[in-house]
């Protein structure tokens, strides 16, 4: 810290750091519930206006990934249970194993190295064109994709095998309307907890990824405003964070009661006093808000 | 060449296992008419329902193989037809219901999308598969079908969702109607009616019915020819009265003679002597809802106190209270004068050693990754004042061949046990704490009637050696006539008759306990004829 004891004194007024700690934290508290953070102490500009701008990138990659990933885990996982021991299930489950316990960081940098450096198919780093999105796409893809194309197989195989389908067979229904219409929904059911919980990871594993990738994201922000000590986005950047998961379980939470008529009652009612859970993770703040799933779900009957 | 509408000849049916190859089917062969209906009688494992599957494709293949025969549906054998034209026979002209409904059908999807689907499979419109399905709905006596078509599966009692089956499988008027166990769930008075309509449904629309079931009961009220089978194979056939009063195969007199019902009462005990559990007033609440309504019943020593009622009428509840694993809203059951609703957990855990339970399911109640000998030593670890630990070798040995098992078998595991076996365990550990009165919820139920004979032949040796009593939970009261020595008639959380088990039966003072005891079908074929003869004439006077 090589300022002039001047301008520190003047940093210090602006940013009110002279005031009692007590007051410092009303204010703090105060300007929260506004969603106001304070400035950025490196940027000169509202930490929130940071954070949302990173987050806007990061959203966009999280939305197209798990897209991608249910869309296809999904269908490949179905077909997959419907021919269980055969040659299509057996590649979909030995690439899934592969995949969903595959390091990411690793499959980037090694993806990098062959697709960047040696093929030069892709950038390897930043946003500019459509071919910057793949590699940090594709990557981001294959954990969750291998995870839950395992739990949508498993769970398929329950639902093909259980009493319904059994009656479905005996009306005549046919077999695409057995797997998709019949047994999927069933079956959908766990797996949405699952998908919840690895598009919350999504935004956790984004940290490393867009640091691998320069993606100018809430992850690599975070990790560069920690580095920098500007605590002022790091607090924003958790907040954020913390708000979307949040919202998200609240849509698992109405998706389950649309897909389950089990629960039978008004979605917004069961959402009212659910204390969250804390996952074990790695970076501990991080996951704010519990990310494994309605608690009481009527499937844990 | 024949020109039935439906046989099966000579059809063998394997299945692959790691086990090694199951021969489920062996060189069977029967026919259906329209408008007849067959039975297939078996216990569990005798494979009365695997030929049925084959019909409609519903065997898994792999595991299963069909090795040999042919099934012809007017003169076509099915096996050889494509799957598609197979399909198109599903549901259109041959429809399947089964034994339980709830879980047969999807839990996701509206009544009526169900019902319907079995038209819109076979290219009828969805409006008119839907007004349609409605008017089925009405036919089956679902009320208000207009509001219900739009009604889950778990918004139904049992009865009617095995109407909705019924429903579903005739929306196309098929030719023939598969029904496997199709009552086998359902209450005794629910039973009954189901029964009936599947009767009447027959003589509308002419179909040939084959019924799947283990009841010699069902089988005296509706059928017209029965096909005996056992290990696979048909042991036997004939009209429903030839094979009830003149069985040939030792297989069917066996089974005929093991059903209940028609052995001796047992004599009252000397009331004078006192009661082992005195419940008064006994009393259970969820919220608003009362399971158990100021319960009044008394448990001599040695005694068998039966509870019977139809599913919901509370006498599950009774015995959960009465073991704790439910706490009472009001009331008290003294056990040898101390009371069970008030006791502390010290107090209780000390008790628990003379309260023992013997549950419905075997299969579910017996861990499968602990040995027999952990099974029943269990016990001793919790309670390890009974015995010393090595003397625990022995007594397992020993409560082992009191249940009819040998020492031997004291290291295998549940599953290499068959359904009464598992239940002979059960209530080996049950005996390994000594106990004074032990409930037994739906004990034998889930067992086929030679094992329930069995069973309760060991219930009732092991209470005339060891002074026990039971309380004895059952919703089949032929069962509960050879066994108890006074019974309880529970309906809607109240008891509404309690006596000696011949005054209950000969003599039944409320009008529940006489529909109870008259729906309860004989397995002669001849006393169901008068009884539907009688109800016939009772109907047309009322008309």
């Amino acid at each position: 810290m090589d300022a002039s004891e001047e301008s520190r004194n003047q940093f210090r007024e602006i940013h009110g750091l002279n005031d009692p700690l007590f007051v410092q934290f009303l204010s703090y508290m105060a300007d929260l519930v506004r969603l106001d953070f304070g400035d950025s102490i490196r940027r000169s500009e509202p930490a929130i206006d940071v954070v949302l701008r990173g987050f806007a990138w990061t959203l966009q990659l999280a939305v197209i990934t798990m897209s991608l990933v249910v869309v296809f885990a999904i269908i490949l996982g179905s077909l997959a249970a419907f021919h269980v021991g055969g040659v299509f299930d057996r590649l979909a489950t030995f690439f899934s194993l592969i995949g969903s316990s595959a390091p990411d960081f690793w499959i980037a940098i090694v993806a990098i190295v062959i697709f960047s450096v040696n093929l030069g198919w892709f950038p390897t780093s930043g946003t500019g064109t459509v071919w910057h999105w793949v590699m940090p796409i594709s990557v981001l893809f294959i954990r969750p994709f291998g995870l839950i194309l395992q739990i949508v197989r498993g769970s398929m195989i329950t639902a093909l095998g259980s009493a319904y389908v059994k009656t479905a067979r005996a009306k005549g229904v046919g077999n695409r309307p057995i797997i998709f219409v019949h047994a999927l929904r069933n079956a959908l059911l766990p797996v949405i907890t699952v998908i919840g919980d690895q598009a919350a990871a999504l935004l956790n594993g984004a940290v490393v990824i867009e640091s691998i990738f320069g993606f100018p994201g809430i992850g690599k922000l975070m990790i560069n405003s920690i580095l920098q000590r500007d605590f002022t986005v790091v607090m924003a950047a958790i907040m954020v964070t913390a708000l979307a998961i949040f919202l998200m379980n609240l849509v698992i939470d109405i998706l389950y009661s649309i897909l389950d008529p089990e629960s039978g009652i008004d979605p917004w009612h069961r959402l009212t006093f659910r204390l969250p859970t804390f996952p074990p993770h790695p970076i501990p703040w991080f996951r704010p808000c519990g990310c494994s799933g309605p608690i009481n779900s009527p499937l844990s009957r | 060449m024949d020109n039935r509408l439906l046989s099966v000849k000579n059809l063998s049916v394997d299945f692959h296992t790691s086990h090694g190859t199951v021969h489920a089917v062996r060189d069977v062969s029967w026919h259906l008419d329209r408008g007849e209906t067959l039975a297939i009688l078996g216990e569990s494992g005798s494979g009365k329902s695997v030929s049925a599957s084959a019909i409609l494709n519903l065997i898994d293949m792999p595991p299963g193989e069909i090795t040999q025969g042919e099934i012809l549906f007017e003169g076509r054998d099915v096996l050889t037809m494509s799957s598609e034209d197979r399909r198109n026979l599903n549901g259109h002209r041959i429809a399947m219901i089964f034994q339980d409904p709830l879980s047969h059908l999807n839990p996701v999807y509206t009544v009526g999308f169900q019902i319907a689907e079995t038209m819109t499979a076979h290219g009828v419109d969805k409006a008119e598969a839907r007004s349609r399905t409605i008017s089925l709905m009405q036919r089956v006596g679902i009320p208000e079908p207009d509001t219900k078509v739009d009604a889950y599966p778990h918004q139904f009692s049992g009865g009617q969702r095995q109407r909705i089956m019924i429903a579903m499988a005739l929306a196309l008027k098929p030719d023939i109607l598969i029904a496997d166990e199709p009552t086998t769930a359902l209450d005794v008075t629910v039973q009954a009616q189901i029964l009936a309509l599947l009767k009447e449904l027959q003589q509308e629309t002419g179909m040939g019915l084959l019924l799947i079931t283990h009841d010699l009961g069902v089988v005296a009220e509706v059928a017209d020819r029965v096909v005996v089978m056992n290990a696979g194979q048909i042991v036997e056939t004939g009209t429903a009265a030839e094979v009830y009063h003149r069985p040939t195969h030792p297989y069917t007199k066996k089974l005929i003679a093991a059903i209940p019902g028609d052995g001796a009462m047992a004599e009252p005990l000397d009331s004078a002597t006192k009661p082992i559990l005195d419940i008064t007033g006994l009393t259970k609440h969820y919220g608003s809802f009362v399971a158990l309504d100021a319960a009044n019943l008394t448990v001599l020593p040695g005694e068998s106190v039966a509870i019977v009622g139809e599913s919901g009428s509370g006498k599950s509840t009774l015995a959960k209270t009465v073991l704790r694993l439910e706490e009472a809203t009001s009331g008290s059951a003294l056990f040898e004068g101390r009371d069970l609703v008030s006791m502390n957990d010290k107090e209780l855990f000390n008790l628990r050693r003379d309260i023992q339970m013997v549950f419905q399911d075997p299969t579910q109640s017996l861990n499968p990754r602990m040995s027999i000998f952990d099974i029943i030593t269990e016990a001793f670890v919790i309670h390890p004042e009974i015995l010393d630990k090595a003397q625990w070798k022995t007594r397992v040995c020993a409560l082992l061949e009191q249940v009819g098992l040998k020492a031997d078998h004291m290291y295998r595991y549940p599953h290499q046990f068959s359904g009464g076996q598992r239940q002979r365990i059960a209530i080996a550990r049950a005996l390994a704490l000594e106990p004074k009165l032990i409930v037994c919820d739906e004990a034998v139920s889930a067992l086929d009637v030679s094992i329930q004979a069995q069973v309760l032949s060991l219930l009732t040796g092991l209470q005339d050696e060891l002074g026990l009593s039971y309380l004895f939970i059952a919703h089949d009261l032929p069962l509960v006539r050879d066994f108890a020595h006074r019974v309880i008639v529970m309906q809607a959380g109240k008891i509404v008759e309690q006596g000696p088990v011949a005054q209950i039966f000969d003599a039944p003072q409320q009008e529940y306990t006489r529909n109870l005891i008259a729906a309860s079908l004989s397995p002669n074929p001849d006393i169901q004829a008068e009884r539907r003869a009688a109800a016939r004439q009772l109907h047309g006077v009322d008309a």
